[in-house]
This record gives C-alpha cells, sequence and structure tokens, in this order.
C-alpha cells in the first residue's frame, strides 16, 4: 500500500540529486537551468502528494502556478544564456566576471 | 504488494536513474534528453495519484516546450564541453556528503512517526467520482482568478522579455532610425559653394561641334 511518506521521500532523493547537481556543475551554466528544473520538479511532488491524500484540490492548484513561473523563468534565463554565449563566447561561469569592481 | 506499488517502484527507479544521469552526462544533449525521461516519469507517478491533468500538463509544457528549448539552445552553443568538465569528479564527495545529509535529513523528519504521514488515506472513492479538470477548472476560474490572470501576465511579460533580450540589429539592414533622420540640419546635407561663372573655352567648343559633324 502506497503512502504519503513514499512519495515525499522520493521527492527528497530528488531534490538531494538536483543539489548535488548544482554542486558538480558549477561551471556549466546550461546543466545548472537543468538542476533548477528538476528541484522544481521535486517540489511540485509534495504539493501533488499532500493534495491527493489531504483531499484537497489547492496544493494542484499552486503546481500549476509553479509550472507557469517555470516555464516563464527557464524562457529567459535560455534567452539571457544565449546572449552571454554570443557575447562571450563561453558559457563558462568563471568567465563571468566583468561586473567586478 | 500491489499493482500499484509495482508500478511505482519501478518508476521511482527511472526516475532516480535519469536525474542522476542529468547532473552527471557528459554532453549537455544527452542531459536534456534524459530530462526529458524525468519528466515523462514524473508524469506517471502524478497519474499514480490522481492528478490527471496535471500529468498531461506537465508531458505538454515540460517535454513539449521547456526541454525542446534547451535542445534548441545546447545544439545552437558551440560549448567546449571538455574545459567546462575539468575537474568534475574531484567535487564529487564534498557535493555527495551535502547530498546525503540533506537526504538523510528530510527523511528522518518524514518517518518521525508523531507526524503520523503514513496514516492518511486519500478520500478513495469522494474523489474518484469527480473529474480533475472540472475541479481545477471551477477553481481556476473563481477562487484563483486573479492569480491565473497574473500567470497570464507573466508569461506574456516573459515571452516579450526573452524575444528582446536575443533580439539584435542585423548588420545589412537598410531600416532608418526616425530620430536621426529628424535631428538631421541643412548644413549635414547642403553645401553652398561659391564660385565664379565661367565662359565655355572657344577651343572645348569648336572640337564638339566636330564630332558632331563626323
Amino acid at each position: 500500500m502506497l503512502t504519503l511518506t513514499h512519495f515525499l521521500v522520493l521527492a527528497g532523493i530528488l531534490f538531494a540529486i538536483s543539489v548535488l547537481g548544482i554542486f558538480l556543475n558549477r561551471k556549466n551554466l546550461i546543466v545548472l537551468l537543468m538542476a533548477i528544473e528538476l528541484m522544481l520538479l521535486a517540489v511540485n511532488y509534495n504539493f501533488i502528494a499532500f493534495s491527493h491524500y489531504l483531499s484537497d484540490s489547492a496544493g494542484q492548484i499552486f503546481v500549476f502556478f509553479i509550472l507557469t513561473v517555470a516555464a516563464a523563468e527557464s524562457a529567459i534565463g535560455l534567452a539571457i544564456l544565449v546572449v552571454l554565449f554570443r557575447n562571450l563566447n563561453s558559457i563558462n561561469v568563471e568567465d563571468l566576471g566583468s561586473l567586478k569592481g | 504488494m500491489d499493482f500499484q506499488a509495482v508500478v511505482f517502484y519501478i518508476l521511482s527507479a527511472i526516475l532516480i536513474f535519469a536525474g542522476f544521469r542529468v547532473v552527471t552526462a557528459k554532453n549537455p544533449v544527452h542531459a536534456a534528453l534524459y530530462l526529458v525521461l524525468a519528466f515523462f516519469t514524473a508524469s506517471g507517478h502524478w497519474l499514480l495519484l490522481q492528478a490527471e491533468f496535471l500529468a498531461i500538463a506537465l508531458v505538454l509544457v515540460y517535454v513539449g516546450a521547456v526541454t525542446v528549448l534547451f535542445l534548441f539552445v545546447v545544439m545552437m552553443l558551440d560549448i567546449n564541453v571538455e574545459k567546462l568538465r575539468a575537474g568534475f569528479w574531484s567535487h564529487f564527495p564534498q557535493a555527495a556528503i551535502v547530498a546525503l545529509i540533506m537526504m538523510a535529513e528530510i527523511i528522518l523528519v518524514l518517518s518521525s512517526p508523531e507526524a503520523g504521514l503514513s496514516k492518511l488515506q486519500p478520500a478513495a472513492d469522494a474523489m474518484a467520482k469527480i473529474s480533475n479538470v472540472k475541479v481545477l477548472g471551477g477553481q481556476l476560474y473563481t477562487t484563483y482568478l486573479l492569480p491565473f490572470e497574473a500567470a497570464a501576465v507573466i508569461l506574456l511579460v516573459a515571452m516579450v522579455a526573452a524575444i528582446g533580450i536575443t533580439q539584435r540589429q542585423r548588420k545589412d539592414s537598410k531600416a532608418v532610425d526616425p530620430g536621426v533622420q529628424v535631428r538631421v540640419r541643412r548644413d549635414d546635407r547642403v553645401r553652398i559653394v561659391k564660385m565664379e561663372a565661367v565662359k565655355p573655352e572657344v577651343a572645348t567648343a569648336s572640337e564638339s561641334n566636330n564630332e558632331q559633324q563626323a
């Protein structure tokens, strides 16, 4: 029998994997964005699992809005990435020091 | 173990594998494709949780739009992967320790008997008879109407911003900037040259007459 704990633990594992990804890919901006998407997915799991087990649809509404914001965020993030690559010819985080005083 | 539990464990294994491959894949294209797998598997889990509308929205929005956008960008940029992955695994022990501690903390809190999370049971029959899409639609257009419209505006702003950031002037464009055109003064365009009136020389005139006769 599946319980709420199963889904929450799974979401926790997924979140930990994306934290690992952010540590490992500190130089690669595009994989950093992918790890952030995975994190948002892990958070959405919690909302949906609680929504199911508490029989309250508000959690699903929240996931709907998180999906909207995440899509907008990744679109703008990738647009900035494209402009960055056009100007610097690199997406290495270490090359981004132009604001340093 | 019932059928749902079997499906849950199979999908969980695929999801964790895909998530791990997203963050460790050498080629960013492979990472984006594993991201597709992760989202698709997650949508299967959401179907198990009876969130049918969001499961389908996840496939449409994430697999259909966001990861395709990632793939476009990855393929458009010419990235030197070797340079970005220098010292990749040297951070692994540290990162693994942090991730494992986080995971252990989350699991510890969740498995505490006082929380009583395992005792919660879904209201099986009451929810099953109502369409999930109908419930969400009813809520979105009544209780959450204002946030819904704000979400629409956010998407519009994001679209305008993404286009505005990446747009650039073409080098061979013939378009004229009206501001520059209005700011032009008479002196920039017209040059008056003062010179004496000169009589044409007779010799050159007769030569041209000869040419005409010939």
